[in-house]
């Protein structure tokens, strides 16, 4: 974990994203409302379509596991079908939006051609799915960690980073294809869009599932176990147990525990984030971590007095 | 030291956010109605509808011909690239003010509350705690009330010289006081080791350029750099000692409040905004940001000779002259730089400033508007502070966390760029606050509640939609 992984997973899953966002985009403000409201367009949709899953899950059974699985299926195909519904409406704003345009210019030409805007509004939609789906993530690999502890894939940062990008590119790419389907009447395109979005959502089920939560796989792992050590008073009002790892590089007290922790590590438990049920976040805020990649916090057995 | 916290926020950065908070814009009206002008009519000669610059109309219809190419985008563009020009300190402010609740734990801890929301929160039945906060929010708004019409009444009967000290006493605790608080915590967060002597002459340093940039005149980037600065450190305040249901009830009824304030004929801010264009001055700069070069009118000089020389050298910033060819006036360039005028030049066209051009301005009955570039644009610093109390409490108390954060900032920009268009249409001052927090607040909950559930579980099963 730590700022390795965050940032190599930022760039992963960002990186080409705000490359085309810099070079192409933040020039003009017009492009750059067209992105925030596309954006907007795809949050209202989300929004929609998880008011209706949660409607569902609530009138269900909780305990039901197969049913709970199936309702976030038939969620996930309702989001996607919400999300091209969304792009379409998008794209008949932008037509009126151009009409506009062109009535106030004198020349009866506008600024910005509709493939601009189809491009544009592709990247809109895909950086708000991608930030949706990676940046707690990233947060979470902020801090203290160790991924797949319990025998999951160790991978699990890295596909989803890859995931995301590939996502921001798909994105980008229905929405030039969703646009020109539109303009030119061609609905065999706009079809292909929504059966290519429903195949990519559906295909990742079935593939690499996130880690178990079996309690069998859990014991197979032999855990050393140590005790977590109380935090030095100077830090007590520091936000989380995680920032040693911003900062150990930094100097400060603990390039001074860390040698004295690996003096000393040798059996000791580590406490499980699993069973506390919540993870100090980074900077400070308390966040109910859903337990699906089985972090462990390892702590360094380090004697600490408290001063 | 700084841990015993104020309970009693003094009354004068209330006033100042709560006053500011629904001025929108009060020249843009005139500037756009102008723009559309040159746009239908372009060779018009007629100089009383140019109320920005005083030059002679050769040197307007110059300007128009400069961007005749690009006029079919003016209009547009005028609006595109000053709703960039809003987004931009909004962001900036938003940042600063999510960054620091992220990292600094005091402004998330609860020491106590203000003495303006005197009912607690920690209530045994729902019942009660939604009853306290009805009732904090009630005085809140209350007190905003009376303030705000107090303002107008001084502002009214030209009680400038009270208006001033208020201001003043007000940017004062807030850039020397609340900045120390600031300062002192974010060293004890990264455990900073500091010396009291360090850490005056730093608060004084920055205090005191604050109090020029803001009161007085000083570069834009720095005067704009300081308004963010202290509506974030206001935003904080808020976070800090508003218990939570009154802050998002405090929220939606001052979006109410602005909403009133602004539109009704007897609504006391645009009673303000009115009195104002009637005497031709520009509103208090302390608690508007302007995304254009704004100016200080000197409103407390009743002197006709204080005033003219005054005007001399406020329509000398005004009349947008490159190279002056009075030596005089070219000592008091008003702080401009080089660069700023030749920036501006690049953009209106060379114009020469002679005397008897500054006298034709002086003569224009209507050009005392110290607004002197015609794409200006102003918000309230309360906007900012709202805006930033809705985004920062979002990322404070969020179960959603980044994910709510994200999308209530994307709502508050959605609703700024909406609140603009309404402006390009209307062509009056309008509130900003109601529509980019109702965005919000809708956002905020429904992110929190509805999207966060279906987003961890899609997580959990590596969905990505």
């Amino acid at each position: 974990m730590t700022l390795a992984v965050f940032f190599g997973c930022t760039f992963i899953a960002f990186g080409p994203a705000f490359g085309l966002f810099i070079f192409t985009i933040a020039r003009d403000p017009l492009r750059i409302i067209i992105l925030i409201a596309g954006a907007f367009f795809w949050l209202v949709s989300l929004l929609l379509s998880s008011l209706i899953w949660f409607i569902a899950v609530k009138a269900s059974d909780p305990q039901d596991e197969r049913l709970q699985k199936g309702l976030l299926i038939f969620g996930v195909m309702f989001s996607v079908l919400l999300q091209e519904a969304f792009r379409f409406l998008y794209y008949k704003l932008l037509r009126k939006a151009i009409e506009g345009l062109v009535a106030l210019s004198e020349d009866g030409c506008s600024p910005i051609s509709i493939q601009q805007m189809a491009y544009v509004a592709g990247v809109g939609f895909g950086l708000m799915s991608g930030a949706f789906s990676m940046i707690n993530l990233l947060a979470d690999a902020l801090g203290p960690g160790t991924v797949g502890i319990h025998g999951d894939s160790q991978l699990y940062f890295l596909t989803s980073a890859f995931m995301t990008m590939v996502l921001i590119f798909l994105h980008t790419f229905w929405g030039i294809l969703f646009f020109h389907g539109c303009e030119h009447r061609r609905w065999w395109e706009i079809t292909a869009v929504v059966i290519m979005h429903l195949t990519v959502s559906g295909l990742v089920y079935g593939a690499e599932q996130a880690p178990s939560q079996d309690p069998e796989a859990l014991q197979d792992v032999p855990i050393p176990s140590h005790p977590s050590p109380p935090l030095p008073s100077w830090r007590q009002d520091r936000a989380s147990p995680s920032l040693q790892y911003l900062f150990s590089w930094t100097g400060g007290p603990w390039p001074a525990l860390v040698g004295q922790a690996l003096g000393s590590i040798c059996g000791s438990q580590p406490t499980s984030v699993a069973e506390t049920g919540s993870l100090q976040r980074p900077f400070g805020s308390l966040h109910k971590t859903p337990q699906f990649w089985g972090t462990q916090l390892c702590w360094p057995c380090c004697e600490l007095s408290p001063s | 030291m700084s841990e015993e916290s104020e309970e009693s926020v003094p009354l004068l950065p209330l006033q100042q956010e709560s006053m500011a908070s629904a001025l929108f814009n009060t020249d843009q009206n005139d500037n756009s109605e102008r723009r559309r002008h040159d746009n239908s009519e372009r060779r018009r000669n007629d100089n009383a509808e140019s109320e920005t610059n005083g030059q002679p109309q050769s040197n307007v219809q110059q300007v128009v011909e400069q961007d005749e190419e690009e006029d079919e985008e003016l209009t547009l563009k005028y609006g595109a690239k000053h709703v960039i020009m809003l987004f931009v300190p909004v962001t900036l402010c938003m940042v600063v003010v999510v960054a620091t609740i992220k990292s600094v734990s005091f402004y998330t801890r609860k020491d106590g509350q203000l003495i303006y929301t005197p009912f607690t929160e920690d209530t045994e039945t729902v019942g009660q705690r939604a009853l306290n906060s009805i009732l904090n929010a009630a005085i809140m708004i209350s007190v905003i009330i009376v303030m705000t019409i107090l303002l107008v009444v001084l502002y009214k009967y030209r009680c400038y010289k009270v208006i001033h000290g208020w201001l003043i006493i007000s940017s004062l605790l807030l850039l020397f006081f609340f900045s120390f608080i600031y300062l002192g915590e974010v060293f004890k967060t990264y455990n900073v080791a500091m010396d009291y002597i360090t850490v005056a002459l730093m608060i004084w340093n920055f205090g005191v350029v604050g109090m020029i940039c803001i009161h007085w005149k000083g570069p834009l980037r720095l005067q704009q750099a300081y308004l963010i600065m202290i509506s974030a450190l206001m935003a904080l305040v808020f976070i800090k000692y508003l218990p939570e249901w009154t802050a998002w009830l405090i929220l939606a009824v001052i979006s109410v409040y602005d909403l009133i304030a602004v539109l009704c004929p007897k609504g006391p801010l645009r009673m303000l905004v009115e009195t104002a264009q009637e005497r031709n001055e520009t509103l208090f700069p302390a608690l508007i940001y302007s995304s254009t070069m704004i100016w200080l009118v000197n409103m407390a000089e009743e002197d006709p000779e204080a005033q003219r020389k005054s005007k001399n050298s406020t329509s000398d910033k005004q009349a947008p002259a490159s190279r002056t060819q009075n030596e005089d006036a070219e000592a008091d360039d008003g702080g401009f730089s080089q660069e700023w005028q030749q920036q501006r030049d690049n953009r209106i066209g060379p114009i020469e400033s002679t005397p008897e051009s500054r006298a034709a301005v002086q003569a224009l009955p209507s050009n005392s508007q110290t607004s002197e570039d015609p794409e200006e644009l102003k918000l309230g610093l309360g906007d900012f502070i709202f805006y930033s109390v809705l985004v920062g409490k979002a990322s404070a108390t969020a179960s959603g966390d980044w994910n709510t954060t994200l999308a209530c900032f994307v709502a508050i920009l959605i609703g700024l760029c909406l609140t603009l268009l309404l402006l390009a249409i209307f062509k009056k001052a309008l509130p900003a606050l109601p529509i980019s927090i109702t965005f919000g607040l809708v956002f905020y909950f429904a992110t929190d509640n509805l999207v966060q559930p279906f987003m961890d579980q899609l997580a959990f099963h590596q969905f990505y939609i």
